[in-house]
C-alpha cells in the first residue's frame, strides 16, 4: 500500500514516538499538580510550547493548547466574536476554507453575524484587494487559511496582514498546512490568531493550538469553561504525550523543513511528469506558488468513484478527508471553476516525509494504468477521440 | 519515584492500555474519515473502542461521543442541551467539578438562569430544596455528579433523574470520577447526558466521552466535519481513543477486584488517621467511592503540609488538581458548611489499583511525624 494521502494526516516521526512514549509508559502526573509527579510533566508542556513557538517565531505565552484545528479554528472565531460583542459584527473568509472554518461560519450565520465568502482566482488565490475590499467598518474578523488544504496554493497572508493590521481588522489564519512546510516569521508578519496542527506534521492526533498574540494583545473568549488552564482561554487536563509529541514534531520540522521540502517538491514534480504521459489532465492550483507536498489533478474522461475503486493500492483522497466521507464533488475545485465532473474526477497526492521515489513510481503507474483503462471502457471518451 | 496517592488528578497509564495504542501510533496510521485502507482501519479501532467505553457505563455504542476529555464532554452537554433551546433555566450540583460550574455560569449571559443545587454537611444533595426548584418550572437540565472528586461522595443520580424528568427537565452526570471505581449505568439511572473521561481509569489523556441519549436533542459545539453525528467535529484522536477502549474493558472486568483492594486501603488510611489527633474526615457518614478520602488536621495549613509530604516523597492534593495553586479553599467543602479555616486545612488522598498497603503505612507515618511538630513549624 502507497501511502499518498499526507494532507489527511501523516504516520508519527518515529522520534516523535520516542518522545511521547516515556509519558505514556512512566510519567504520569498531572501538568496542573503541584507535587514531584506533575512538575515534570508541567515542565514538558512548557519546553513543548516553546518547541512550537520557535517554529513561527512566536513567544511561548502567545501557544494556547487545543485538540486539535478545528478546536483552535472553532476557538479563534468564536471566541474572537464573542470576546468583542459587537452589535451587527461581519466576518470575511472564502469558500474554499476548511470545513471547520465554514462550518463554524455558517452555524455563526444563524446567530445573526453577516459573513462574506470570497471567490478565489482559477488558481486558487484570494486577491488581498478583495479582502479590503469586502472589509467594512462593522468587520470584527478576516478568517484565511494560509495555505489551501486540496490544491496547496500558497496565500499572500504577509500582504494581507500588513493591510489588515493598518486598518484595525483582527487577522485569522489557518496555517494548518503551512507550518513545517514553509516558512512562518509571526514576528515580521502581524497575524493575531493562526491556528497549528499536529497531526499534519508528522506529530499526534488530539493535539493543535492556537497562537494568540500578545503585542497588539489579541483577545479571545474561552469556547471550553472550567478552571484556568492555558491562561483562562482553554480549560481541561492537559494530554502530556500529545504535546511533547507536537513540540517534538515542530522541533524537526523546524531543523528539516528546507531539505523536506525540497525532497517532496522534487517528487512531486517527478510525478506529475509520470502522469503526464495521460492527455487530458489538469493540474490545480497554483504551480508557481504552492506548497512542495501537494498535487491535485483533474482527469477527463473518467468517472471519480470509479477511479479510485480502480486504485486500491494507492492510499489518497479526492479532496479533504473531512469532505470524502460525503462523496461529493470538492467543493474547493468547483469554487475555482472546474464543473462538477471534473471536479469529481480528481484525485489529491498528498506527500510526507516519509515518501520515496519507489511510491512516487507505483502511484504513477498505477493511475496511468486506471485512467487509461477507464477511457478505455467509456464510450463517450472513445467517441470523442 | 514518589508514593503517588493522587489518582483522582490523573492515573497512571496501564501498561496493557499503552501495548493497545502502540500499533496505532507507530503502525497503520489513518484518518478514520478517508475511505481507503488505512482510513478503514482506523474506523474500525474507532467503533470497537466506541462498544468498549459504552459497555463500561451501560450505554449503546451508537450513544457515545468522542471529546478532548472530561472537561469538554461536561461543556457540550450543558451547552449543547441549551444551545437551541429558548433561555430557561439549568441547575447544577454546587460541588460539582469547576467545568460544570464554569460552563453553567457561562450560559447566564445568553439569557439563562443559573443556580446551584444545595447539599448538606456530608456532602448530599438537598432533596427538598431540588423539589422546590424543580417545582418552578421551567427547567432545561439538572447536571449532577455521580461522584464527588474531592470527597468521593455519591449522589443517587437515578433519584435525581427521576425527579428531574418529572418536572420535564433532562439528567446529565458527571462520572468521570464514578467510572472505573463504582459501577456506572447510563441506562438504569435513566439519565439523559453522562460525562467520562479516559485518564481518571488508566486510560490516555486527551479523550473522554459524553453519552447522549438518541433523544436528546445536541447543539453542537465544536463546528467543522461530519465526525461523531455532525456533534462534534474533527480528526478522531485514533490511538488515545484506542486506548481509552482498552482501559475502559479492563476496568469493567477488574472493576470489583479494584473496589475491594482500594477500599481496603482506604479503610487502613482513615483508621490510622483516627489514632492522630485533631483530625476531620469529610463527609464520613456518606456512602463515597473507595478509593478517596478527604481530611483536615485541624490548625495546620493544608498547602504547608503538601509541601512537606511532596518533600518527604508523597504525592497528594488539597483537592482538584485544576484548582492547586490557589490559596483558595475548596468550594466542596464550602459547599458543605464547612468553615474556611478547616476547609483550608484540607488534604485529599485519592487511591489507585497500583497502590500498596506499604505505601499507605509509609504514608500514615510521614503524616504522623509532620502531626506530632507544632503546626507553626510547618511553615510554607
Amino acid at each position: 500500500m502507497i501511502y499518498l494521502d499526507n494532507a489527511a494526516t501523516t504516520a508519527l516521526d518515529p522520534r516523535v514516538l520516542d518522545a511521547m512514549l516515556p509519558w505514556l509508559r512512566t510519567q504520569y502526573g498531572n501538568p496542573s499538580s503541584d507535587h514531584a509527579l506533575g512538575r515534570p510533566a508541567r515542565e514538558a508542556v512548557e519546553k513543548a510550547r516553546a518547541q512550537v513557538a520557535t517554529l513561527i517565531n512566536a513567544t511561548p505565552e502567545e501557544i494556547i493548547w487545543t485538540s486539535g484545528a478545528t478546536e483552535a479554528n472553532n476557538l479563534a472565531i468564536k471566541g474572537a466574536l464573542e470576546f468583542r460583542a459587537l452589535k451587527n459584527p461581519h466576518i470575511v473568509t472564502s469558500r474554499i476554507e476548511h470545513r471547520s472554518v465554514l462550518d463554524t461560519c455558517r452555524y455563526l450565520e444563524t446567530r445573526g453575524v453577516r459573513v462574506t465568502y470570497l471567490k478565489p482566482d482559477s488558481l486558487g488565490r484570494i486577491a488581498p484587494a478583495d479582502v479590503l475590499a469586502a472589509a467594512v467598518p462593522d468587520t470584527a474578523l478576516v478568517s484565511l487559511m494560509w495555505v489551501q488544504n486540496e490544491i496547496g496554493t500558497i496565500n499572500e497572508v504577509e500582504q494581507i496582514a500588513s493591510a489588515l493590521r493598518e486598518r484595525g481588522i483582527l487577522f485569522h489564519v489557518d496555517a494548518v498546512q503551512a507550518a513545517g512546510k514553509i516558512p512562518i516569521d509571526l514576528a515580521r508578519t502581524p497575524i493575531d490568531l493562526l491556528t497549528l496542527s499536529a497531526h499534519k506534521l508528522h506529530g499526534p492526533k488530539g493535539i493543535g493550538a492556537l497562537f494568540v498574540r500578545k503585542k497588539p494583545r489579541a483577545r479571545v473568549a474561552p469556547q471550553m469553561h472550567g478552571s484556568g488552564h492555558e491562561l483562562g482561554m482553554r480549560a481541561g487536563t492537559l494530554p502530556t504525550h500529545q504535546i511533547v509529541g507536537m513540540g517534538e514534531a515542530y522541533r524537526i520540522a523546524r531543523s528539516e523543513m528546507m531539505a523536506d521540502a525540497d525532497r517532496t517538491g522534487g517528487l512531486r514534480e517527478e510525478l506529475w511528469e509520470r502522469l503526464q504521459q495521460l492527455p487530458k489532465i489538469h493540474r490545480n492550483g497554483d504551480p508557481h506558488n504552492s506548497v512542495s507536498h501537494i498535487l491535485s489533478v483533474s482527469f477527463e474522461g473518467v468517472e471519480g468513484e470509479s477511479l479510485r475503486a480502480m486504485l486500491p493500492g494507492v492510499a489518497l483522497s479526492s479532496g479533504s478527508a473531512c469532505s470524502s466521507a460525503t462523496r461529493e464533488p470538492s467543493y474547493v475545485l468547483r469554487a475555482l471553476g472546474r464543473d462538477d465532473e471534473l471536479a469529481g474526477a480528481s484525485l489529491r497526492f498528498s506527500l510526507g516525509r516519509f515518501t520515496d521515489e519507489a511510491h512516487i513510481r507505483g502511484a504513477a503507474t498505477q493511475v496511468v494504468e486506471a485512467v487509461e483503462r477507464l477511457r478505455q471502457l467509456s464510450p463517450l471518451w472513445q467517441r470523442a477521440a | 519515584m514518589p508514593v503517588y496517592l493522587d489518582n483522582n488528578a490523573t492515573t497512571r497509564l496501564d501498561p496493557r492500555v499503552v501495548e493497545a495504542m502502540l500499533p496505532y501510533l507507530s503502525g497503520p496510521y489513518g484518518n478514520p474519515s478517508s475511505l481507503h485502507r488505512f482510513g478503514r482501519a482506523a474506523r474500525d479501532a474507532v467503533e470497537t473502542a466506541r462498544a468498549q467505553v459504552a459497555a463500561l457505563i451501560n450505554a449503546q455504542p451508537g450513544e457515545i461521543i468522542w471529546t478532548s476529555g472530561g472537561t469538554e464532554a461536561n461543556n457540550l452537554a450543558l451547552k449543547g442541551v441549551t444551545g437551541n433551546h429558548s433561555a430557561s433555566r439549568v441547575l447544577y450540583g454546587v460541588t460539582d467539578h469547576p467545568c460544570v460550574m464554569e460552563a453553567a455560569e457561562a450560559l447566564k449571559a445568553r439569557g439563562w438562569g443559573v443556580e446551584p443545587i444545595a447539599v448538606d454537611h456530608d456532602g448530599i444533595v438537598k432533596f427538598d430544596e431540588l423539589d422546590r426548584q424543580l417545582k418552578r418550572r421551567p427547567v432545561r437540565l439538572v447536571s449532577v455528579m455521580r461522584a464527588n472528586n474531592e470527597t468521593g461522595v455519591i449522589q443517587d443520580v437515578k433519584r435525581i433523574a427521576a425527579m428531574a424528568h418529572a418536572a420535564n427537565a433532562l439528567m446529565h452526570v458527571d462520572a468521570v470520577q464514578a467510572a472505573g471505581k463504582i459501577p456506572v449505568d447510563f441506562a438504569g439511572w435513566d439519565c439523559d447526558l453522562l460525562s467520562v473521561s479516559s485518564h481518571k481509569i488508566n486510560g490516555p489523556k486527551g479523550i473522554g466521552a459524553l453519552a447522549v441519549g438518541s433523544h436528546v436533542e445536541l447543539a453542537a459545539q465544536m463546528h467543522g466535519g461530519p465526525q461523531e453525528r455532525g456533534v462534534r467535529g474533527g480528526t478522531e484522536n485514533v490511538p488515545a481513543i484506542v486506548g481509552f477502549g482498552a482501559a475502559a474493558e479492563i476496568a469493567m472486568n477488574e472493576l470489583a477486584t479494584r473496589a475491594t483492594h482500594m477500599r481496603k486501603l482506604r479503610d487502613r488510611v482513615e483508621a490510622g488517621l483516627r489514632e492522630l489527633p485533631g483530625i476531620e474526615v469529610f463527609a464520613q457518614r456518606s456512602e463515597r467511592v473507595p478509593n478517596t478520602v478527604q481530611f483536615a488536621l485541624h490548625g495546620y495549613d493544608g498547602e504547608a503540609l503538601l509541601m512537606q509530604l511532596d518533600r518527604k516523597g508523597f504525592a497528594v492534593s488539597s483537592g482538584s488538581a485544576c484548582a492547586s495553586g490557589k490559596g483558595e479553599p475548596s468550594h466542596v467543602l464550602i459547599g458543605m458548611g464547612i468553615d474556611r479555616d478547616t476547609a483550608k486545612g484540607a488534604i485529599r488522598v485519592s487511591l489507585g489499583k497500583d497502590n500498596t498497603e506499604a505505601e499507605v503505612d509509609q504514608f500514615l507515618a510521614a503524616l504522623g511525624s509532620l502531626a506530632r511538630q507544632p503546626a507553626m513549624a510547618i511553615a510554607k
